[in-house]
Parts: structure tokens; C-alpha cells; sequence
């Protein structure tokens, strides 16, 4: 059975579908990834997921229990890195986690075990008797994510886990995350802009708009791009354009004075191409596909748009504004 | 349903950040101490309240009501700042039943506004009141009570706003009002007609009309009997907690 289940569950505020009809499954044991850009409703099916919200129609369960109608003994079995931090502020690391080991009723015997061991193993245990004011940005979501293991749930949930964090925290947290399937036993469900992130997942949805528009493992959704993609420089590219579209009809597009397109045969057509276009060739490059291929495939668009809707921005300015002010 | 290590740790918390501001300690205090000497050492050349009692002395159960409405609110509509800290998604997805999560609330107001009012409290002998040791506990165990249902009608408040932005607004249109139609300045048979109403559904009345009891023996003080008045405290404690648990139940 699979550990979460959800059948076409929808959720509307006012107005707005946040998702629509979104139906997965998740196999306990392994690593979920739920991609898509801004506002595509991930949040808020991690919230109905983990009790915070009820949906409007479908319905959620995890381990066999329903998410609206045994919201307690879901809340068992669960761990959550919310999106934006869940900290006191004004209480050091180590009383945050004696705050939620007191909640999850841990034992007396097992807390101070079990939190000494979490603040080693994101190396903030010289810093627990600091209050998380003092603390920098990826201090806290290291923190988040080591007290989220604490109560040592079945399923654990990332809502961007490695947001605003520089690549080498970034790249020591996911050590850490990968690790805890094996380790504990963990299922993972985790959100992620990162699409290098996204390699780690066994499965994958991809989510736009509030519905779910592909899913599989990494390998099966990068097959869908249709091969690997070849970017060739030449001297006169309208030419060479014109006659790679004639001899091998393909569909060739060109960005940054750069031919490319996609070939199922990869390597194999290299040499016909240069054999083709004989000297005007300055240099030929083969791409693996990668997952923000595909998503560029699937939606038209990079998920990270070098340039933000507005309405996209000024929710990034908000962030800013609450890490710098808000916790102050 | 309740378990008491979450109530424990909620309370803890509370007291925790409570001496941890001293900058708020001594503001929260600052406030019935200036309201006693200024307001009330002006106001005691115009009103002599009579039997013996000064006009001081006479406002003395207010400023201890006062203390506790502002502290026991203040404490209470922190869940706003929770909310907006994000500190309250942690609690609501903790496998702690609503009622818990409210109780450890309520009762994290309730003893920080007992430790301040008990420090209020001790200002008696300055105004020439007399209380013995058990008028004394008298008080205190009042103070309790009117903190605590002071503190549980405080957590309703919180839930029907989601940012700090609402706060003023909170102590002009709720707790101003609460505590000029209490008793606390002048007695309540006194005001007019339908500001006389509103102050009967007013739970501070209650509770101010209830330290009178205790620390007066002089009956034409108060207006109504110390079993009326614990009766409604108390009924008001258990209407205001399982209001609020209902709303926290409720999800959106
Ligand atoms: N409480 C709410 N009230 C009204 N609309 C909401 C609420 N929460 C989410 N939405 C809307 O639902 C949609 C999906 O939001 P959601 O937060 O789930 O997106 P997301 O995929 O997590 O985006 P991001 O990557 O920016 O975090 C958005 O259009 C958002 O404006
Ligand atoms: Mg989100």
C-alpha cells in the first residue's frame, strides 16, 4: 500500500483553484520530488497533506488514515520543513527543540539523547545556547530540518528545503537529507526550484497551474524530451540552419548566436552533421537532458525565469523583508 | 482530551520569554502604577468615594484588574505574533489535541498576569489599606481566576486576526473600553443606563467586583455578591475555552 495516497483533490480560495484534480501516489521508502514554478499550489498540498488545511473535493491519506478525518493520528506520523521558518525566534536552538520533543510527547528519557545527537549532526551544537536571532538563514533551515527528524516520523515533508541558501549548505544539507531514508526509514515528499535537487528523487510530479502535467523517475521524464540536445556554432548560421532542417528534417532553433535542437541518436549524428556543414563548423556541443529540459518541454518555461513575474517579485521582497525585519 | 507536556512546555515557554524582556516587565508594570499615582492622586481632590475609603484606595481592585486585562490580553494575542512568525504551524501540526494547545495558552497568560498582579498587589500598604494574610490569598486566588478567563476571551480575539497591524486597533475597540466600563474608575451603578448594560456582560466587572470583596469589608463598595461574581468568572472560563478550541478545530 502506498504510503500517501491522493485522489483528485482540488482546494479553492474564494476564487482561485490553488490545485485542481491532483491525484499521486508515494511508495514509503522513497524520495518524492514536487516540482513547478511559483504559485503552481505545492504549499498548499503539502498543507492539506499535513492537517493545516481541509480541501474542497478529493481526498489525501497517509498511511491508510485520511488527512481531514484523522487529522491526530496523522499528525503522528509526520515531519515538516515548512516553506518559510517555523522558529521562535526569541528562544535559543536547544529550547526549540525541547519545545517540539514536549509536543511530540517524547519520553523524558530519549529528548535530551535525541537532541544532543540532531544539533551534532547539523553541527550547530556549539551554537544551541544561542537564540535563533542570532542565527543566519541556514543555520535555521538546518536547524528546522534536524528538529523535523526528531520525533523520528514516517514521512518527512520539504517544502523548499534549500531556499535563499548558498550552494555549500545547500550541498551539505542534501548529504544529510538523502541519507535519512535509509538511516530511519524516512519517506521524503519534498518541493524544490532546484532542479539539480530534483535528481535525487525516485519519482517525480510535475505540477503548473494547480495541475499535475507529468510524472515518472528522472531517467523516464528525461526521455521525454525526445534524446539528447546538440548546439552547434558555425559561421553562417541561417545557412547551416537551413540546410540541417532540409537533410536530417529536424526542427532547429537558435539562441545566443547557437544552433540547437534535439536528436534521439545523439553522438551517432555528429559526424553527419559536420560532414554536412563541412568548415563553417567552429564547434559542436552534445547535452544530456536534464530536468529543467524537461520542464522547459512540458511548460514552455524555465522554473526559474531569470526575470520574475511581478506579483513574483514582491512575494520575494516580502521574504526578504520578513528574514531581515521579522525576525529581528 | 489533553496532554499535559504540551500544556507544560506552551507554559514554560511563556514564563521563558516572559523574564527573558525585561524591557516588557517593567513597561506592562509601569502602566496600573501611573494610572494609581496620577490619575488617582489627581482625581482623589475631586471624588471622595466616602466610608472612610480614599478615592485611591477606592481604585485600587481596578488598577489590579488593570494589571491583569493588559497582561493577560498582551500574553494572549502573542498567538498573533505566532501566526505571523509561523511559530503556530508548528504547534497546530503537533499531535496535541486543540483543547491542550488552548489551555497551554490560557494558563501561560494567566500566570504571567498573576505574577504581575501579585507584584501590583504589594503596593497595598503605600495606600493605607489593611488585608491580612488570608484576604491576602483571597486576592490572589482571584486574580487567578479573572486571569485566566481574561486570558481565554484574549485567544478568541487572536483568532479572528492574522497580523500585527490589527493591534491598536485591538486595544482601542476592546480593551479601552473593557476597562472603563468594569468598575475599575467608578462604580458600575453609577453609569448610565445602557452603559450599565454593556458593563454586566463586561468579565472584568466580575472580577474587579470580586477583589472589592476581598479587600474591602465595607458591602456598599460592590454590586454584586462574591458567589455571582465566581459563578460568572467561572462559566465564562469554560464558555471562552471551548469557543476557542471549536475555532481551532475548525480548519480552513
Ligand atoms: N491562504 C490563501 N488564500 C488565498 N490564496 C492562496 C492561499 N494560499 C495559496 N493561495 C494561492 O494558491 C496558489 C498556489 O499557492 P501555493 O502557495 O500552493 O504555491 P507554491 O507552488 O507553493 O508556490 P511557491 O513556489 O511560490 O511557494 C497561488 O495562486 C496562491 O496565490
Ligand atoms: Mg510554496
Amino acid at each position: 500500500m502506498p504510503i500517501i495516497e491522493v485522489k483528485n483533490l482540488s482546494k479553492h480560495f474564494g476564487a482561485i483553484a490553488a490545485i485542481r484534480d491532483v491525484s499521486f501516489e508515494v511508495e514509503e521508502g522513497t524520495i518524492f520530488g514536487f516540482l513547478g514554478p511559483n504559485g503552481a499550489g505545492k504549499t498548499t498540498t503539502i498543507n492539506i497533506l499535513c492537517t493545516l488545511i481541509n480541501p474542497t473535493s478529493g481526498s489525501a491519506a497517509i498511511a491508510g488514515y485520511d488527512c481531514t478525518e484523522d487529522s491526530s493520528i496523522v499528525r503522528k506520523s509526520i515531519g515538516i520543513v515548512f516553506q518559510d521558518t517555523t522558529l521562535d525566534r526569541d528562544l535559543t536552538a536547544y529550547e526549540n527543540l525541547m519545545l517540539h520533543a514536549y509536543l511530540y510527547n517524547l519520553k523524558k528519557s530519549e529528548m535530551k539523547d535525541r537532541i544532543h545527537d540532531a544539533l551534532h549532526f547539523v553541527g550547530l551544537y556549539d551554537r544551541k545556547d544561542d537564540t535563533i536571532k542570532k542565527f543566519s538563514g541556514g543555520m535555521k533551515r538546518r536547524l528546522e530540518v534536524a528538529r523535523s527528524m526528531i520525533h523520528r516520523p514516517r514521512i518527512l515533508f520539504l517544502d523548499e528545503p534549500t531556499l535563499g541558501l548558498d550552494p555549500q549548505t545547500r550541498a551539505n544539507l542534501w548529504e544529510y537529507i538523502v541519507d535519512l531514508p535509509k538511516k530511519h526509514n524516512v519517506t521524503i515528499f519534498m518541493t524544490t526550484h532546484y532542479m539539480d535537487e530534483a535528481e535525487v528523487c525516485d519519482r517525480i510530479a510535475i505540477i503548473d497551474r494547480g495541475s499535475i502535467i507529468a510524472g515518472g523517475t528522472p531517467e523516464e521524464l528525461k526521455k521525454t524530451v525526445g534524446g539528447d540536445v546538440i548546439h552547434i556554432k558555425t559561421s553562417d548560421n541561417t545557412r547551416a540552419r537551413d540546410e540541417l532542417e532540409q537533410h536530417f528534417s529536424l526542427e532547429v532553433s537558435e539562441e545566443n548566436g547557437e544552433l540547437y535542437f534535439t536528436s534521439s541518436r545523439g553522438d551517432a549524428c555528429i559526424p553527419e552533421i559536420i560532414q554536412t556543414l563541412g568548415k563553417t563548423v567552429h564547434s559542436v556541443r552534445l547535452q544530456r537532458p536534464t530536468l529543467n529540459d524537461v520542464f522547459l518541454n512540458m511548460t514552455g518555461k524555465k522554473i526559474r525565469d531569470e526575470k520574475m513575474s511581478s506579483s513574483d517579485t514582491l512575494k520575494e521582497d516580502v521574504r526578504a523583508y520578513r528574514r531581515r525585519f521579522g525576525r529581528s | 482530551m489533553v496532554e499535559v507536556n504540551a500544556i507544560y512546555v506552551l507554559v514554560a515557554r511563556e514564563l521563558i520569554k516572559f523574564f527573558r524582556e525585561r524591557a516588557r516587565l517593567v513597561s506592562t508594570l509601569a502602566r496600573p502604577v501611573i494610572w494609581l499615582f496620577l490619575v488617582g492622586g489627581g482625581m482623589s481632590r475631586l471624588v471622595t468615594p466616602g466610608e472612610g475609603v480614599s478615592y485611591m484606595q477606592f481604585i485600587f481592585p481596578g488598577i489590579l484588574g488593570m494589571t491583569i486585562l493588559f497582561s493577560s490580553i498582551f500574553s494572549s494575542i502573542s498567538i498573533i505574533w505566532d501566526k505571523e512568525f509561523g511559530l503556530m504551524k508548528e504547534i497546530l501540526v503537533a499531535p496535541v489535541s486543540r483543547l491542550s494547545i488552548v489551555i497551554g495558552k490560557a494558563l501561560s497568560g494567566t500566570i504571567v498576569s498573576s505574577i504581575q498582579s501579585t507584584i501590583i498587589l504589594m503596593l497595598f500598604p503605600l495606600l493605607g489599606i489593611k488585608m491580612g494574610a488570608l484576604s491576602i490569598l483571597y486576592v490572589l486566588a482571584i486574580a487567578f481566576l479573572l486571569s485566566f478567563t481574561i486570558s481565554s476571551l484574549g485567544i478568541i480575539i487572536a483568532t479572528f486576526y492574522e497580523s500585527f497591524e490589527s493591534f491598536s486597533a485591538i486595544m482601542n475597540f476592546i480593551v479601552m473600553p473593557m476597562f472603563f466600563l468594569s468598575g475599575a474608575m467608578y462604580p458600575v451603578n453609577k453609569l448610565p443606563e445602557i452603559l450599565k448594560y454593556i458593563s454586566q456582560i463586561n468579565p472584568l466587572t466580575y472580577g474587579i467586583d470580586a477583589l472589592k470583596h476581598a479587600m474591602f469589608q465595607s458591602s456598599s463598595m460592590v454590586d454584586f455578591s462574591l458567589i455571582t461574581d465566581l459563578f460568572v468568572l467561572s462559566v465564562l472560563s469554560m464558555i471562552f475555552v471551548t469557543i476557542a478550541s471549536f475555532i481551532f478545530e475548525r480548519k480552513k
